[in-house]
């Protein structure tokens, strides 16, 4: 009778088991379509929305919290003048297409990016190299002309990743990595299919398929969330939307940090903001938890500096630039402006710059500072602004991570020319020591800082709002990835 | 008749030449560079300038302009910019979701305005004719986006009906392709059928004044036989010719409709390359659309001729 019973049960309970069976397919919605699917020929971050990490994989890998992770590569040694990595590659690796991952793809991909004819958008990360070597089919060397501390880093880039000669022709149209996801189709302007790779390397994900839907429209977003068209949404588009989610037992959102310094880019090369005292009132113009009220709905952390607050090496300095209006007026009556002047604000689509122009254009005017705003489309902001220079104020979000380097560049496009600072970060290059580096780029930040090169307003969060049963989404996105390889529906 | 046709088919030529030189010259003079566009800010200066070269951008743009026209006189519509693939692909992928949702559209519009303008028409003063006048200025009032916004609120996320948006694909079979056009189909539907009632009562109006309708009355014919046997015909013209302009509008002009419902189409896809500079797919679509109008008004000519015989020998 027992037996009898026991079998019963487990009868009972495998039945059960069978009927909620976890859902094993998902469809995410994306803001923005990629324009193609080459990751290492486009700045758009939409292609790595779709591939980084599911289809695509480099020699190292973000994780979710920003921390470097062999991909490819299994281990590396690094020569003790830190000129000369040697990495040994995981074997039994295959692309999509069957071939095997060797070691000549790693060198026809890092000789690929930085060729003369390259179309690479982050070909700087490949400059320092001076020459990539196989050693043997799982073993590659790559010597660079100086050390480069950032080196691992830069190779965690989705304009990194490792692709094949077998398949570069029609890589566009047809992507073929070695990820845990294969790609199946694209119906331009509706979605992006992937389905599972039986033959990945490492541990396999626990969805079957994936769709990316393409969504732009913030309303079209919210309606497609709300009728459970779309089961995860990251970079979801209407902000204001999120707290009847938050309400909805059936949802859960998730608030993550990027790396996307927001701020008020200012034309260092042009009077009268080649004067610090000018910059520095305009610092403190700015009430920065007023434009994230205003603009974003309450998300975003404010920033002092050119740098994402969740870097382990973050200096908090929004104290040097706290709102004090009454200190603005009196430094641009030392600057020689008692009545202030009229400037241009250039602003670009996204709503951080239209809605925080407006608010940021009532506070500065509340110090005297008039400004004539002008709505760009981003081409028109690529050319007039950060090509043409031709601007007084712009209000951007810097995406790319850890890119303080800017500021060594006195022809990028606020024009900030600092011997100091660009001595300080040749040195960082150079330097491979996390102790010094990080000293380094505490001292980085508050040069900036206290140059007030900019008007640091605050780093861009990113909302995800996902079916309530859904694990193993990334919160934060320290790159622009939407990371499926840890995603399953909770049973 | 064929002198006609000859006298026509010039004059599209015509028109579309004069269209093509419009259309480039616009787009050469709106500022940004579809290159710089897509290799953002970091892009180094040799990098710009590669892909330029790749994309023939480097020509001066007289050249660009033949180059362009005598692709499309071969039927090749060149390469998207931001895509690489052919643009006559994309553009008939995208075909296949704007032809059939403007068919659709009017179809649902025609189906609601023929008999809700004739019997308002044939009901003049009633409460009939009253509430159709007055539904109708609802339906022109309404903006259609936001009549979209609320079917997909009801619909798709209370009643659960419908999805929110997207396309099925015509691969997923007949009828649930058409049911993801159908709530898109109704909300283009509203203001064009508003409009075509409005137009078909008062075409019939004017028609039902006339001195052979009052003869048709006097020889016995009740005032819905004449309406159907005599007026009906008659008052078409202006109908059609409506119904011409809605279908050339449906065809391009569904941007917004296809932007709530996520769809697809021709409008969208015109849409997203204006900001990404995908200059040579803005000029094919619109060279496509005139072409489309051209055409469609050419049809509506040889229409005019069916329900008019007497517009036959004036030609």
């Amino acid at each position: 009778m027992t037996i009898l019973r026991t079998s019963m049960l487990a009868g009972a309970l495998a039945l059960a088991g069978g009927l909620a069976e976890a859902k094993s397919d998902i469809v995410v919605g994306l803001n923005l379509e990629p324009p193609h699917l080459d990751p290492t020929s486009a700045a758009a971050g939409a292609i790595d929305q779709v591939l980084y990490a599911n289809v695509f994989e480099g020699l190292t890998r973000f994780r979710s919290d920003g921390a470097i992770a062999p991909a490819l590569a299994e281990s590396w040694e690094i020569s003790d003048d830190g000129t000369v990595y040697t990495f040994t590659l995981r074997a039994g690796v295959t692309f999509h297409d069957g071939t095997e991952m060797t070691a000549e793809d790693v060198k026809f991909t890092l000789d690929r990016a930085r060729a003369e004819d390259s179309k690479n958008a982050q070909k700087q990360l490949f400059a320092g190299i001076e020459v990539v070597e196989v050693l043997d089919p799982l073993r590659v060397r790559v010597r660079l002309g100086q050390p480069d501390g950032n080196f691992l880093f830069n190779m965690a880039w989705g304009d990194a990743v490792i692709v094949a000669p077998e398949s570069i022709e029609g890589i566009k149209q047809h992507p073929v990595g070695t990820g845990p996801f294969a790609f199946d189709d694209w119906v331009q302007g509706d979605e992006i299919t992937l389905s599972r790779n039986a033959d990945y390397w490492g541990d396999p994900v626990r969805l079957e398929a994936a769709t990316f839907k393409f969504i732009s429209d913030p309303n079209a977003a919210f309606a497609a969330v709300m009728a459970e068209d779309v089961h995860a949404f990251p970079g979801f588009p209407a902000p204001e939307n999120l707290p009847q989610f938050e309400a909805d037992p059936r949802f859960q959102v998730l608030v993550g940090s990027t790396e996307g310094e927001t701020i008020l880019a200012t034309n260092n090369g042009r009077a009268p903001f080649d004067q610090r005292k000018v910059r520095k009132a305009i610092a403190h113009a700015i009430d920065r938890q007023a434009i994230i009220d205003g603009a974003m709905f309450g998300l975003g952390t404010p920033i002092g500096t050119h740098f994402a607050p969740h870097h382990p090496d973050y200096v908090d300095l929004t104290d040097l630039s706290r709102h004090d209006p009454e200190l603005s007026r009196q430094l641009l009556d030392e600057a020689g402006y008692p009545d202030g002047f009229t400037t241009t604000l250039k602003l670009p689509p996204p709503s951080y710059a239209r809605r925080g122009g407006e608010i940021l254009a009532s506070q500065l005017r509340a110090v005297g500072i008039e400004t004539e705003i002008t709505n760009l489309e981003w081409a028109q902001w690529l050319e007039q602004v950060f090509r043409g220079k031709d601007y007084g104020l712009t209000i951007v979000s810097h995406t790319e991570p850890m890119d303080i380097g800017i500021y060594a560049r006195p022809d990028y496009y606020f024009q900030y020319d600092n011997p100091e600072f660009q001595e300080l970060m040749s040195a960082l290059e150079a330097e491979t020591d996390p102790a010094k580096r990080s000293e380094m780029l505490e001292r980085a930040q508050r040069i900036i800082a206290r140059d007030y090169v900019n008007g640091y307003l605050f780093q861009l969060a990113t909302p995800t709002v996902a079916d309530a049963r859904i694990r193993g989404l990334w919160q934060d996105a320290p790159t622009q990835a939407t990371d499926l390889t840890g995603v399953y529906w909770e049973e | 008749m064929l002198r006609y046709l000859l006298r026509r088919s010039v004059s599209l030529v015509i028109s579309l030449w004069v269209a093509s030189v419009v259309i480039f010259l616009a787009l050469e003079v709106v500022p940004g560079d579809p290159a710089a566009l897509m290799l953002g800010i970091n892009a180094a200066p040799d990098t710009l300038e590669a892909l330029r070269a790749e994309l023939g951008l480097d020509r001066s743009a007289p050249a660009r302009y033949l180059h362009w026209v005598g692709g499309m006189l071969q039927g090749d519509f060149g390469i998207s910019y931001t895509y690489r693939t052919p643009v006559a692909q994309m553009i008939a992928d995208r075909l296949w979701v704007s032809l059939p949702l403007a068919l659709y559209a009017l179809a649902l519009s025609t189906l609601i305005a023929f008999p809700a303008g004739i019997w308002a028409a044939s009901r003049r003063g009633s409460a009939v004719d009253l509430g159709v006048m007055g539904l109708t200025q609802l339906g022109v009032a309404i903006p259609n986006f936001w009549f979209a916004m609320l079917m997909v609120l009801v619909f798709a996320i209370n009643l659960r009906l419908f999805s929110a948006g997207g396309f099925a694909g015509w691969d997923a079979g007949f009828w649930p392709a058409m049911k993801s056009l159908t709530l898109p189909a109704v909300a283009l539907a509203l203001p064009q059928a508003s409009i075509l009632t409005r137009v078909m009562r008062s075409s019939l109006l004017e028609t039902l004044g006339e001195d052979f309708i009052r003869t048709a009355r006097a020889k016995g014919l009740t005032r819905g036989q004449a309406l159907r046997a005599h007026a009906l015909r008659n008052a078409l013209i202006p109908v059609l010719t409506i119904l011409g302009l809605q279908f050339a509008f449906l065809l391009a002009g569904a941007i917004i409709i296809e932007n709530v419902f996520f769809l697809p189409g021709l409008g969208q896809l015109v849409f997203k390359a204006i900001s990404a500079r995908d200059i040579i797919v803005v000029e094919s679509v619109v060279m496509l659309l005139v072409f489309a109008v051209i055409v469609v008004n050419f049809a509506v000519d040889l229409a005019y001729s069916l329900v008019d015989p007497r517009l036959r020998g004036r030609r």
